[in-house]
């Protein structure tokens, strides 16, 4: 009898601090399997957010830094261009890459760095306990927005696959979900198209990642999944928005 | 026969291994951990598939999938 399934090496022992069955922990598998698969472990560097995943650095079994708010793409660009021969990923949260940080990844992506960004999208600030995100749906009740999103008053949740498509240079865009098995599968297949991008000197990926939020949403895990496959999903339609690799 | 190993001192008791396997393998436990709560416990060995849905969902990578 063979392990079929373990704890990928790009993985540190530390335990996550992520609430129960939050999908930080998922996303997190998928770029350490990645990153195995790919055998670049020993010469990726990843680029750590503000937001939940800021201990990200704990978790991965890699060279890691971690960014102020919004300035992974920002970083991970200064690292790529001194150090070429690296593999330099940014993970990024809504309000990380949307919010405070839109303007650090829209120059990234219209630069074209030759870098592989992992962003997780959950509709909320998870970290400080719930406010509207740029991403945010229209009603959505957070603690910021206590009677729902009004496009009157808080605008339109962001697309940012769809906004940084219009630009030239970004090579692959696509957005997946991570509710059930399937889709996990899914994910991975992007994720890894994401890094060997970059390993085969492509330009500039990024994966957005439909993500659950289960104890800032005030729900329990199994309906923050289905709200995600319900409700999220059909505001954020997953998909390849751009493959210039094809 | 496939089994699975899940690691009830790091399992959050989020259930998404329970709702995954379509075998109906895996149950929360009667006990709690030092976490103060129940994991997901292997009670059906005999009807595993070795699929490996159950560590695809699991968030905190406490699952591992023979063969
Ligand atoms: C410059 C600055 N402004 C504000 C904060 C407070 N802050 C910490 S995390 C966070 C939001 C993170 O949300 P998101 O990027 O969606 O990640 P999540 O926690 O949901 O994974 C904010 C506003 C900060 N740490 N630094
Ligand atoms: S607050 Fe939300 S994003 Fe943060 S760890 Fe908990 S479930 Fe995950
Ligand atoms: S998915 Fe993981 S953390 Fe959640 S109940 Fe199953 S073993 Fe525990």
């Amino acid at each position: 009898m063979k392990k079929i399934f373990s704890r990928p090496e790009s993985l540190t022992n530390a335990p996550f601090s992520y609430c129960p069955g939050c999908g930080h922990g998922i996303a997190h598998r998928l770029v350490a399997e990645s990153i195995d698969e790919l055998g670049i472990r020993e010469r990726t560097i990843g680029v750590a957010p503000v937001g939940c995943a800021v201990f990200a650095y704990n978790y991965f079994n890699l060279d890691m830094t971690e960014a102020p708010h919004g300035r992974p793409p920002a970083a991970a660009t200064g690292i790529k261009r001194t150090n070429p021969d690296k593999i330099v990923f940014a993970y990024q949260g809504d309000g990380d890459i949307a919010a405070i940080g839109m303007s650090e990844i829209v120059h990234a992506a219209n630069r074209g760095e030759n870098i592989t960004v992992i962003f997780i999208n959950n509709a909320n600030y998870g970290m400080t306990g719930g406010q509207m995100a740029p991403t945010t749906l229209l009603g959505q009740v957070t603690q910021t927005t206590p009677f729902g999103r009004d496009p009157k008053r808080e605008g339109y949740p962001i697309k940012v696959c769809e906004l940084l498509s219009s630009l030239e240079a970004p090579v692959y865009l696509e957005r997946v979900a991570i509710y059930d098995p399937k889709q996990v599968l899914n994910a991975k297949r992007a994720i890894k198209k994401a890094f060997a991008n970059q390993v085969e000197n492509k330009g500039f990926s990024l994966v957005e990642i439909i993500s659950n939020c289960p104890v800032d949403w005030g729900m329990t895990v199994m309906d923050s999944i289905k709200w995600v496959k319900d409700v999220f999903i059909k505001t954020f339609p997953l998909g390849i928005i751009k493959d210039k690799t094809r | 026969m496939p089994k699975i190993e899940i690691d009830e001192k790091t399992c959050k008791s989020c259930g998404l291994c329970i709702e995954a396997c379509p075998k109906k393998c895996i149950a929360f436990s009667k006990e709690v951990n030092k976490l103060g709560l129940p994991w997901a416990e292997f009670v059906k060995p005999q009807d595993c598939i070795g699929c490996g849905f159950c560590y695809q969902m699991c968030p905190d990578v406490c699952i591992e999938v023979y063969k």
